[in-house]
């Protein structure tokens, strides 16, 4: 008999009964709700009169419509907004689960909040109405994105029915360059395989590459697997998931610490295990890797230049590129470093933890953001932001010129409210470079937290090596 | 849910690759916490040259005239690609879609569309290229038959391409079934598979109260 992939040793540890054909109904040990999606979920279970089962395992919080603008409350830039976050609060109350509230020290991006709260552990399910739930696959939760109907499932039988993925992994050998971060690892995977390289697949990343990276910046690798079209992303527990687990919030303590992590040192795919596809990819190939188009498959190194579409076989491919490039306003050859920016965002799941400010801190240092760009930095939660505060970060970036948000999503995406202006060049720290996504027409060029940083000093995309 | 047997249509094509659900509902047009009011804003950013005016694109495939009545889009790879929204899907039946046809599709996008009465079909892209070729040659006479149950798609009394589907989702398009309640009836299974669990992994039960 062959040995199992860790996706594998999930699944039978949480099948609870097969429904044939490769599928299967799924414990899920945690569920997840923010106000853009959550309060649908709820408020059927509701209308059926149908009770959360296990309400103790259900976290809302307020993350992707709540303002990021010091002294915020309910009301909204967003049009509507106040009505996401007041149905959202009343049923969250009404069903009697955790509510991370505006206010609540606790509140924060979903995915940031899960795992510094210790509610994410190795070995769970966790499900939220949210495609970068993938992001907690990085402590080796077997972790993804659904529906409100299925959030509604889940809620109501803490249960859903599952289409068994392919197993894939991807394997980082050698050592990064100096400089070179994990949002430029999953760039440039994404850019050599393009964004549906993952599709129908559950992605195991590993190698030297992977072990060597602190927690933080393997939860950036498992954010951006939804973007590969990956069905989500795991990272094998090991000694450095359960340092950086213990003592959290929700984390288990004493004997049943000891027990838990016992359990979580099996949690690996079997040396003998098959995978259906397998990719190598040497770190020492991998450079700061920025976006010019609007998939996140049409990447380059920051060194490189604007591709040319006619160079493209593939019909499809080449007209998705010129229609890109015509949105970017970029033209084939164009160098992307030096490419003047008008706007610098420092957020989202997949970058706006402790370890991604003191990174993009350590390139501001002592310096000012060029004059013309508007640099915004939103930490991923409120204990992100307060931690960083009590090293002086938020200092840092306003002396330089940043603005120093309350934690959320903020302008990841524009809803109607806040955004960077029509047609603005945004570098960003962020997941998704898709159309209108940040703004009206606006043009986002996804990067690292240093490479933004840098360029919001340069007014252009720069690279943060050449800084010093 | 409305259920899926068999639907021939008028088939819109629009085969570019990476579609995303900011594309197909853009997040400005997610106005309301419900399921409804959203086929308007359905594409907005490319179904109209003016958003907020809601002036139309004429270029837009879904503007032109044989197209309106489209109930079956054709897609490109990893269709319904990005953020999880159900809108998008909501905002496609509002609309009038009953089923997408695409080499691949995004999978969240792909499990909403099976909750929501619309069948997503996969195709190999020389199959779909054929098809939307064939189409916007004439979209009227080029009509595509779907017939699910025997998982079929045909256009124009020619060969019938048989495509697969996960039989759960046949089912639950088929018979229109409501998978929440169908779940329920498993409680007892539920019940027992919590019990067992529990003795293998007793901190995934504990509340917070008990584990600190």
């Amino acid at each position: 008999m062959t040995g199992q992939t860790l996706i594998e040793k999930l699944w039978k540890l949480h099948t609870v009964a097969d429904l044939g054909g490769g599928a299967a109904l799924l414990y899920i040990d945690r569920i997840f709700l923010h106000e853009r999606t959550g309060s649908v979920s709820l408020k059927e279970l509701a209308a059926r009169n149908i009770p959360v089962r296990h309400k103790e395992h259900v976290f809302v919080t307020m993350d992707h419509i709540v303002d990021t603008l010091p002294g915020r409350g309910d009301d909204t830039l967003m049009p509507s907004g106040k009505d996401f976050i007041l149905t959202t609060r009343a049923a969250a109350l009404a069903a009697g689960v955790n509510l991370f509230d505006i206010k609540d020290p606790r509140q924060g991006i979903v995915h940031v909040v899960s795992a510094e709260q210790g509610i994410t552990l190795p070995g769970f399910t966790q499900v939220c109405p949210d495609s970068h739930s993938c992001t907690l696959g990085a402590l080796g939760a077997f972790a993804w994105g659904i529906g409100s109907t299925q959030g509604t499932h889940a809620l109501a039988t803490k249960t859903l029915e599952v289409a068994k993925p392919k197993m894939m992994r991807v394997t980082f050998t050698g050592k990064l360059g100096p400089g070179v971060t994990s949002k430029d690892m999953i760039l440039h995977l994404i850019g050599k395989y393009s964004a549906s390289g993952g599709s129908g697949y559950a992605i195991e990343f590993a190698g030297p590459g992977i072990t060597s990276l602190p927690q933080e910046n393997r939860f950036t690798i498992c954010n951006m697997a939804v973007e590969f079209g990956a069905f989500t992303g795991i990272i094998a527990p090991d000694e450095t998931t359960f340092a950086w687990i213990e003592g959290r919030p929700y984390a288990p303590a004493g004997a049943l610490w000891d027990q838990a992590v016992a359990h979580w040192r099996t949690l690996n795919s079997d040396a003998d295990a098959v995978f259906d596809q397998e990719i190598v990819i040497d770190c020492a190939d991998i450079s700061p890797t920025v976006t010019w188009g609007t998939s996140p498959g049409q990447t380059s190194p920051i060194a490189g230049e604007v591709p040319d579409p006619a160079a493209t076989a593939d019909d499809a491919v080449r007209k998705a590129a010129e229609k890109a490039l015509q949105y970017m306003d970029l033209t084939p050859g164009m160098k992307l470093e030096g490419l003047p920016i008008t706007a610098a965002f420092i957020g989202s799941c997949t970058n706006a933890r402790l370890s991604d400010l003191q990174a993009a801190a350590a390139v501001v240092k002592g310096r000012h953001v060029k004059a013309g760009v508007r640099a915004i930095v939103v930490p991923g939660s409120t204990k992100v932001k307060r931690d960083a505060e009590a090293e002086g970060l938020d200092r840092i970036f306003t002396d330089a010129g940043f603005e120093w948000r309350e934690a959320g999503c903020s302008m990841c995406f524009f809803a109607g409210g806040e955004s960077f202006g029509e047609k603005e060049r945004v570098i960003s720290s962020t997941n998704r470079n898709f159309e209108n996504r940040q703004g009206p027409k606006t043009r986002t060029h996804l990067a690292s937290p240093a490479t933004v940083a840098a360029s919001a000093i340069a007014g252009a995309i720069a690279d943060a090596r050449k800084l010093g | 849910m409305e259920k899926f047997t068999t639907l021939k249509s008028v088939a819109a094509p629009l085969p570019l690759p990476n579609i995303d659900t900011d594309v197909i509902i853009p997040s400005r047009e997610m106005k309301g916490t419900g399921k409804t009011g959203l086929s308007v804003g359905m594409f907005a950013n490319w179904r109209y040259s003016d958003p907020i005016k809601r002036v139309e694109n004429p270029d837009f495939i879904l503007n032109k005239a044989p197209y309106r009545a489209a109930k079956i889009l054709i897609g490109g790879k990893n269709f319904g690609c990005g953020s999880s929204r159900e809108h998008a899907v909501w905002a496609m039946s509002e609309y009038g879609f009953r089923a997408v046809l695409a080499p691949s599709f995004g999978a969240i996008f792909y499990g909403n569309c099976v909750r929501n009465g619309i069948l997503p079909v996969v195709l190999s892209e020389d199959l779909i290229t054929a098809l939307a070729e064939k189409t916007a040659a004439d979209p009227a006479k080029n009509q595509i038959e779907i017939d699910l149950p025997r998982q079929t798609v045909s256009v124009a009394d020619g060969t019938p391409y048989v495509f697969t589907i996960p039989r759960a989702d046949k089912d639950m398009l088929v018979e229109g079934l409501d998978s929440v309640d169908l779940t329920l009836r498993r409680g007892g299974e539920i019940e027992a598979f919590e019990r067992a669990d529990h003795n293998v992994r007793p901190w995934a039960y504990a509340t917070p109260a008990s584990s600190n």
